[in-house]
């Protein structure tokens, strides 16, 4: 085991092994810090800034940054909390986010965010980016009008030589997720649930599946996102 | 004192949200009882006689008819409000936002698989108003002052916010409230 250390998040003391990551390591302390991107026993990529916090007057993303001995973290500042409210604005007005017609609403990541932070309507404007929805294969659908880009599908479904079964295709505003030309064609039942479950949004569906949980019973339609974590524990 | 005025409309919507409002029930009686209502589909009231405090607005702006309608809210209540998903950000409507007008019309009118149109005329008659190249979110179109979400709003949150804003009172929105479906 790592030695223990101590540092504060906004002024409550905490321990924690050294070297976990700061999300990590607050949630053994029973702090909930808000993250989208990330994603349990997978690599963090550190893109979508949700976990972002102050340490020393810097902004740093807690999904990827490891506690250090006497660190002291401000989390919940209003400064931070509507950075973070922010970005969550920016992901839906980025994006067509059509809620009330989308099979992941009331189990959807960014939605429930969104929830927490009483979201009533972005500051931004509405883009409405003109994005496309590939019916093609068999098993999965694939709306790019609800991917946030954070690329856990990517990092998460491997087929069993460890190899990325999604890919990202061209760049900057065209950028999009797709099945590799090749790997695609072999993906299992198993890896398509997989990828249902770990997108956080309702952009990768498996078929015939949607709305199955009826509403009132879905993930967040009553717990905040982030509470169960910390009851869990 | 006289009692504060509401005044209600439906844009481009689907009337869900008035049927939310309906929602909140027994709870009718008691906001009559506080309040008076001007323009609005639950009194068939079809002209501003008055100057309103609120104005609950449902559905986005999809044609110059519901623009002229929404400036003329704005216009005559002080505090105006987008209640349910298609004020806030178009709804449904919104998404044809990323097809061309045209390619619509053709849809609907001309190409749709159960249209039969045999002089293949698109709707031009100037009695009818102008669908717009998109649907627009209303606090795109003029200020508006509080956004409810939900398709519908829960009937509590539409009652609870009504309720505070009459009484001037401050209110914490319970976490079941907010829901954007
Ligand atoms: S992916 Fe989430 S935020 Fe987007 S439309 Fe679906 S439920 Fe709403
Ligand atoms: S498809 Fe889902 S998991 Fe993959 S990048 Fe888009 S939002 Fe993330
Ligand atoms: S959760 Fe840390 S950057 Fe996305």
């Amino acid at each position: 085991m790592n030695k223990q250390i101590i540092f504060t998040i906004d002024q409550k003391e905490c321990t924690s092994e050294a070297g976990k990551y700061i999300v990590d390591a607050a949630r053994e302390n029973g702090i909930y810090i808000p993250t989208l991107c990330n994603y349990k026993g997978v690599k963090p990529a550190g893109s979508c800034r949700v976990c972002t916090v102050k340490v020393n007057k810097r902004h740093l993303t807690a999904c990827t940054t490891p506690v250090a001995e006497g660190m002291e973290i401000e989390l919940n500042t209003t400064e931070l909390n509507d950075l973070r409210k922010a970005v969550v604005e920016i992901l839906f007005t980025e994006g067509n986010h059509f809620c009330p017609a989308c099979e992941k609403s009331g189990n959807c990541e960014l939605q429930a965010l969104a929830y927490r932070f009483q979201i009533m309507a972005p500051r931004f404007p509405y883009q409405f980016n003109k994005r496309d929805v590939d019916a093609s294969h068999p098993k999965i659908l694939h709306d790019h009008n609800r991917c946030i880009l954070c690329k856990r599908c990517i990092r998460a479904v491997k087929n069993e030589e460890g190899k990325s079964v999604f890919t990202f295709e061209n760049r900057a505003k065209k950028v999009h997720i797709k099945l590799d030309e090749k790997l695609g064609d072999s993906l299992t039942d198993e890896l398509a649930e997989k990828a249902m479950e770990v997108c956080p949004v309702g952009s990768i569906l498996v078929k015939e599946k949607g709305f199955e949980i009826p509403i009132g019973e879905r993930t967040y339609d009553k717990v905040p996102i982030g509470e169960m974590l910390i009851t869990d524990k | 004192m006289s009692k504060p005025i509401i005044a209600t409309t439906s844009l481009a919507g689907c009337f869900g949200c008035h049927m939310s409002f309906l929602d909140i029930d027994d709870r009718l009686l008691d906001l009559i009882e506080l309040v008076e209502f001007n323009k609005s589909p639950i009194n068939d009231i079809k002209n501003f006689t008055n100057v309103c405090d609120i104005g609950l607005i449902e559905g986005g702006c999809c044609n110059t008819e519901n623009i002229h309608i929404l400036k003329e809210f704005r216009k005559n209540c002080k505090i105006l409000i987008s209640f349910g998903e298609c004020a806030i950000m178009g709804g449904l409507p919104a998404m044809r936002n990323d097809v061309p007008v045209r390619e619509c019309l053709e849809e609907a009118y001309l190409s749709g698989p159960s249209t039969v149109n045999e002089e293949r005329i698109l709707p031009n008659d100037e009695e009818l108003p102008m669908i717009l190249n998109r649907v627009y979110p209303c606090h795109e179109v003029v200020k508006m002052d509080y956004h409810l979400p939900g398709c519908p709003p829960n009937a509590d949150l539409i009652w609870d916010v009504l309720h505070a804003l009459i009484l001037d009172v401050n209110i914490e929105l319970p976490y079941e409230v907010i829901k954007y479906d």
